[in-house]
């Protein structure tokens, strides 16, 4: 049985809100600093692809609750995350920059995801154990509990977490994946942010179970259903996960109800199958102005901190536009390189006819000054 | 010097990479206590345990998504695709992510891994157990693709597969595993990868070959040795990368060149290899780049007489090669 944790906001009484989960007011205040960092990195790249500026955005806005409280569970620079295209508040609270995020958008060469291979959303990091997110929905399920069979063989004491939607739970990858990480009580944890929405089907016609929660106990684990708008709910119920899977208990899964505040993409108009009535009743969950009230009642969230946290986020939020739209594109000599570890030449075209250089038009032609020969080639 | 099986050479192969490097790992169906269907692991469990033989369940995707995972994590996993046919539920782990996680993060990433599969046809497999699926894998950049023939290139280039860093597939002929024998160096050694080898020397038409094929394309060899045809048999043993000079130089010195595979003609690994002769080999060629390939059917029959239809032998290469050295 899925079983909703009591609100940790209804739990405070009379201790300090988050001291019965062992959070300090420096911790909410970080909490929520990377909450609204996080909506204001989001919220600026959807201005800049409304002024034409990058070509696609796909968004976390309504997640970011979610996201926060789940990743501080973790232990940051020890334990793994596989992260999917809505993780910019997870990739954020586990040490990526607003400048990683924003170059990602701008497909620049210095974009540490992926040099600007990637569409934007495809985050990833080696330096932040952050596992390169690709486009096919549910495939990191399985990589993280790679990673986990991996921690547990080399008894590194890691834990490997990873995050997709509810339409990407349905895949087959995820009952291979679940089923092995419980066979073999992988430090494992899985988070499902159920939005409702699996770009424009809802969620009943996506899950006939009444929670996605409920899958758990077929492959025996603990699946517990958390408001995803509830930022220390999601902390509490990950921490248990989290310390489970730490103890050798094996995997869990957590299910994160949030809301979709945006369309699926930038290239999607949601109001098509979304009713207006519906879309505001959705505004309610969101988690950014909850979580400030939430700080702001229990006297943690000062006028003067809120000050100090909205003007560094705007600070951090300009910086990263400015940076990243100064940044040059990736250079095509650079093209062929990490096809494999060593350089690849390619099985190219054939030699006749073609002078010194790339015959196809707009090619650079060949420099080899500082590539490795079979780049310049 | 020892005169080995074809499964005794790969057998020995893992048993001393995971001796050499603790991080290697074994899983698949049936591999652990069995050791394999066909006892390709036999022993290892005994020897390694239970966290480095690992029996998984029936989840082909599972198998390869977590050793995805498990190289990331720092292992060298060697994953077991029970039989060749059955590895196409993991296409998408292999071909979206094996193989472009190291350009798609920009040497951010990568995935170290091995994964051996039994191919080919001639058992009595039928369709699902008889399978060439070697051009679906050749076709995707990131992926590294070999095929032994022998005992002594299964165990070397099995060794560089599991020392490369990045995924190999490594398809090996089930044929093969308890027909052919050869001599195997005591100590350790090892076969690079992209390097093809002249295995008969000849001057009037080249054959190229791998797998079982390139064994076929010596008995061939020897047949049309009476009708006085010269005959150079050159075995890629990796796909890819592609040693292009080796059939390139052969080519060149012969003038003809046929080329042999098991899988259906149509699209095949040969066609690439056909029209890389074409383009760059033109000059020198004295006749048409022909083929000699399974034919067009969805997979290979079982009945023993439909399979024989199926199945490229020698006496077909040696057809072959007697139209191409007439024309």
């Amino acid at each position: 049985m899925a079983v909703t944790p009591r609100s940790s906001s209804a739990a405070a009484g009379s201790k300090a809100l988050g001291a019965d989960l062992g959070l300090s007011t420096d911790d909410l205040l970080e909490m929520y600093r990377l909450v609204a960092l996080a909506r204001a990195v989001d919220e600026r790249m959807w201005i800049l692809n409304r002024a034409g500026r990058i070509p696609f955005v796909i968004s976390g806005q309504g997640h970011e609750g979610a996201q926060v409280g789940v990743t501080w569970a973790l232990e940051k620079g020890k334990d793994w995350i596989a992260p999917f295209y809505r993780s910019i508040a997870t990739c954020l609270t586990f040490g990526m920059s607003p400048r990683d995020i924003m170059t990602a958008q701008y497909a620049t060469a210095s974009d540490p995801s992926s040099g600007g291979r990637q569409m934007p959303g495809h985050y990833g990091s080696h330096e932040h154990n952050l596992v390169s997110v690709s486009s096919p929905v549910a495939t990191q399920l399985l990589h993280a509990v790679g990673l986990a069979l991996a921690a547990k063989i080399k008894k590194t004491g890691q834990v490997a977490l990873t995050i997709m939607g509810e339409g990407s739970s349905n895949q087959g990858d995820v009952h291979e994946g679940l089923n092995f990480a419980a066979i073999h009580k992988l430090p494992f944890v899985f988070i499902v942010e159920n939005n409702g929405y699996a770009i424009s089907v809802p969620l009943a016609r996506q899950v006939a179970a009444s929670s996605v929660a409920n899958r758990a106990e077929g492959y025996g684990i603990p699946g517990v259903t958390v408001d995803g708008s509830d930022v220390l709910a999601c902390y509490a119920a990950a921490r248990t996960a989290v310390a489970r899977a730490r103890a050798g208990d094996g995997p869990s899964l957590i299910e994160c109800k949030v809301t979709r505040l945006t369309g699926h993409s930038s290239d999607d108009q949601q109001t098509k199958y979304r009713s207006e009535e519906e879309l505001a009743a959705d505004r309610s969950l969101d988690p950014v102005p909850k979580f400030r009230a939430q700080l702001v009642d229990a006297g943690v969230l000062t006028p003067e901190a809120e000050d100090r946290i909205d003007a560094a986020i705007k600070d951090a939020v300009h910086d990263a536009t400015e940076y990243a739209e100064a940044q040059p594109d990736p250079d095509t000599r650079t093209a062929m390189k990490w096809v494999y570890a060593e350089d690849w030449p390619s099985e190219g075209p054939p030699p006749w006819g073609m002078g010194e250089g790339p015959a196809a038009e707009g090619a650079t032609p060949a420099d080899p000054a500082g590539l490795p020969e079979s780049v310049a080639d | 010097m020892a005169l080995k099986t074809f499964i005794e050479a790969i057998r020995d192969g893992l048993r001393e990479e995971m001796t050499r490097d603790e991080n290697v790992i074994i899983l698949g169906e049936d591999v652990g206590k069995k050791g394999g269907v066909f006892l390709a692991t036999d022993g290892l469990w005994a020897d390694f345990g239970d966290d480095r033989v690992i029996d998984t369940p029936l989840t082909e995707s599972q198998i390869i998504g977590t050793s995805i995972g498990a190289a990331i994590g720092g292992l060298r996993p060697v994953a077991e695709i029970q039989f060749a046919d059955f590895i196409h539920p993991a296409f998408n782990q292999l071909v979206s992510e094996a193989a472009r996680l190291r350009y798609r993060s920009n040497n951010g990433y990568s995935a170290p891994m091995v994964v051996r599969a039994p191919y080919g046809g001639g058992v009595h497999g039928a369709l699902y157990h008889s399978q060439s699926v070697e051009a679906f894998y050749t076709h995707v950049p990131g992926l590294k693709v070999v095929i032994p023939s022998t005992p002594y290139d299964a165990k070397g280039l099995l060794r560089s597969c599991i020392r490369d860093d990045d995924p190999v597939l490594f398809f090996e002929h089930k044929k093969m595993y308890r027909s052919v024998r050869g001599d195997v160096p005591d100590g350790e050694y090892t076969v690079p990868l992209g390097k093809a080898q002249v295995t008969h020397p000849g001057s009037q038409v080249t054959v190229i070959a791998y797998g079982l094929m390139a064994h076929y394309a010596l008995e061939a060899a020897d047949r049309v040795a009476d009708d006085g045809i010269s005959v150079e048999v050159v075995d890629l043993r990796t796909l890819r990368p592609l040693d292009k000079e080796t059939l390139l130089d052969s080519v060149r010195k012969t003038g003809k060149c046929l080329i042999v595979y098991e899988d259906n003609r149509f699209g095949g690994y040969g066609a690439e290899v056909a029209a890389i002769v074409a383009e760059e080999a033109f000059d020198y060629l004295d006749g048409p780049v022909t083929r000699i390939a399974g034919p067009d059917v969805p997979g290979v029959p079982y009945n023993h007489a439909l399979e024989d239809w199926f199945m490229v032998d020698p006496e077909k290469i040696a057809d072959g090669i007697r139209r191409l050295a007439a024309y």
